[in-house]
């Protein structure tokens, strides 16, 4: 009756908490990780609620109005404590900032940034910041479902 | 500044349309580059072909604008991310050595230094040191800092108490990395000589390295700068 090996708990911050970043939140919280969302807009708390059915804390959510640039506000969001920190707000140069100073300022083991421009994805990825593209990630399907069995 | 110039400015509000004015009357070649459609056409018929149309944080935008020659990028839009952006892809991918970002919110300067972007400029502080300069109540005023080049100038009122007042230049046991350059008395300024008598009421100009600020304050200022 062994339950099977869980993967060990990590501290995960949620910068912005729009559709991508509530969802990630939701899901990781789910898994059984400790997370903690930062977002300017309060009303981005009910988006976590809806997703989860019940309010976001008594999940065992954390969650910290401020803004993403303001070093008390990701402070007070656990930024010295993330093991993982994901810059998922709407504007790619937040993301981009944002994710810098967690590496380099607070030495967040994995730093992962959404950042909807391809180039400068590609750009700051080759400079050693771990970047998500959607857009990419978005032309790619489309790609293999229009011309997949073309090429 | 050396003639010939090629500056890219990216923002073209009041400081980025004003400064391109200015460096292209000094003969220097500028592109402003605006991503506001309508701020771009109101500065376009000012600056015509100076001025191009986009978002200078994207890197199509900044090569179409010449970014491979350009001698000195400077970022003065109204969002600190976008300035902190464009500067360091300036630097880091299109290896522009010049580049001057402009900080909007003062506490943003942190994420400046930490980035290796400067001088980043904050219009705040500035105007703060002037305040500061007006305000005489205030025993030291920072009149410049050249953090890359390890340098500070800083002006300080000498007090009737202060270990300074009445000595000699040369016996004031001025610290190391620490040189008065000019002293202002009575209306008019002077570069003092090693027996020039330092006098209360005095404005000095002090030139030094940074971290020691506190010596020379309790030297010509004394213990209690502020009341």
């Amino acid at each position: 009756m062994s339950l099977p090996a869980r993967v060990s708990t990590v501290f995960v911050l949620v910068v912005g908490a729009g559709r991508v970043g509530a969802a990630l939140a939701t899901s990781a919280l789910g898994r059984g990780h400790t997370v903690s969302v930062l977002d300017e807009d309060p009303l981005s708390h009910e988006r976590l609620d809806v997703e989860l059915g019940s309010s976001w804390e008594e999940a065992g959510g954390r969650f910290t109005i401020g803004t993403a640039m303001e070093i008390d506000a990701l402070i007070e969001a656990g930024v010295e404590e993330a093991d993982v920190f994901i810059a998922s707000t709407n504007g790619d140069n937040t993301n981009l900032v944002v994710a810098q100073i967690a590496q380099r300022r607070f030495k967040v083991d994995r730093v992962i940034a959404r950042v909807l421009d391809p180039r400068r994805a590609a750009w700051y990825q080759e400079q050693g910041l771990h970047t998500i593209c959607p857009t990419q990630i978005a032309i790619e399907q489309l790609q293999q479902a229009a011309l997949g069995e073309v090429v | 500044m050396e003639e010939g110039l090629y500056v890219i400015i990216a923002g073209a509000g009041k400081v980025g349309w004003n400064l391109a004015r200015e460096l292209l009357e000094k003969g220097h070649e500028v592109t402003c580059v605006e991503q506001d459609r309508r701020r771009y056409l109101t500065v376009e018929q000012e600056l015509e072909h100076a001025v191009q149309y986009g978002d200078a944080t994207e890197l199509w935008v900044l090569e179409r604008a010449g970014i491979q020659r350009a001698d000195l990028v400077v970022a003065v839009t109204g969002d600190d991310e976008d300035n902190l952006l464009i500067c360091q892809v300036a630097k880091e991918k299109y290896l522009c050595e010049r580049i001057i970002a402009r900080v909007n919110n003062p506490r943003n300067l942190d994420h400046f230094k930490l980035l290796g972007i400067q001088p980043a400029v904050s219009a705040t502080d500035l105007i703060l040191r002037l305040i500061e300069h007006e305000v005489p109540r205030y025993g030291l005023v920072h009149l410049l800092d050249l953090p890359e080049e390890r340098l500070e100038i800083i002006e300080l009122v000498v007090s009737a108490t202060a270990p300074a007042a009445g000595q000699q230049i040369q016996d004031l046991g001025l610290p190391d990395g620490a040189l008065v350059i000019s002293v202002l008395r009575g209306g008019s300024g002077f570069v003092p000589k090693a027996d020039t008598v330092v006098e209360a009421g005095d404005e000095v100009l002090v030139v030094l390295d940074p971290g020691i600020e506190q010596d020379i304050t309790d030297l010509f200022v004394g213990d209690n700068p502020r009341n």
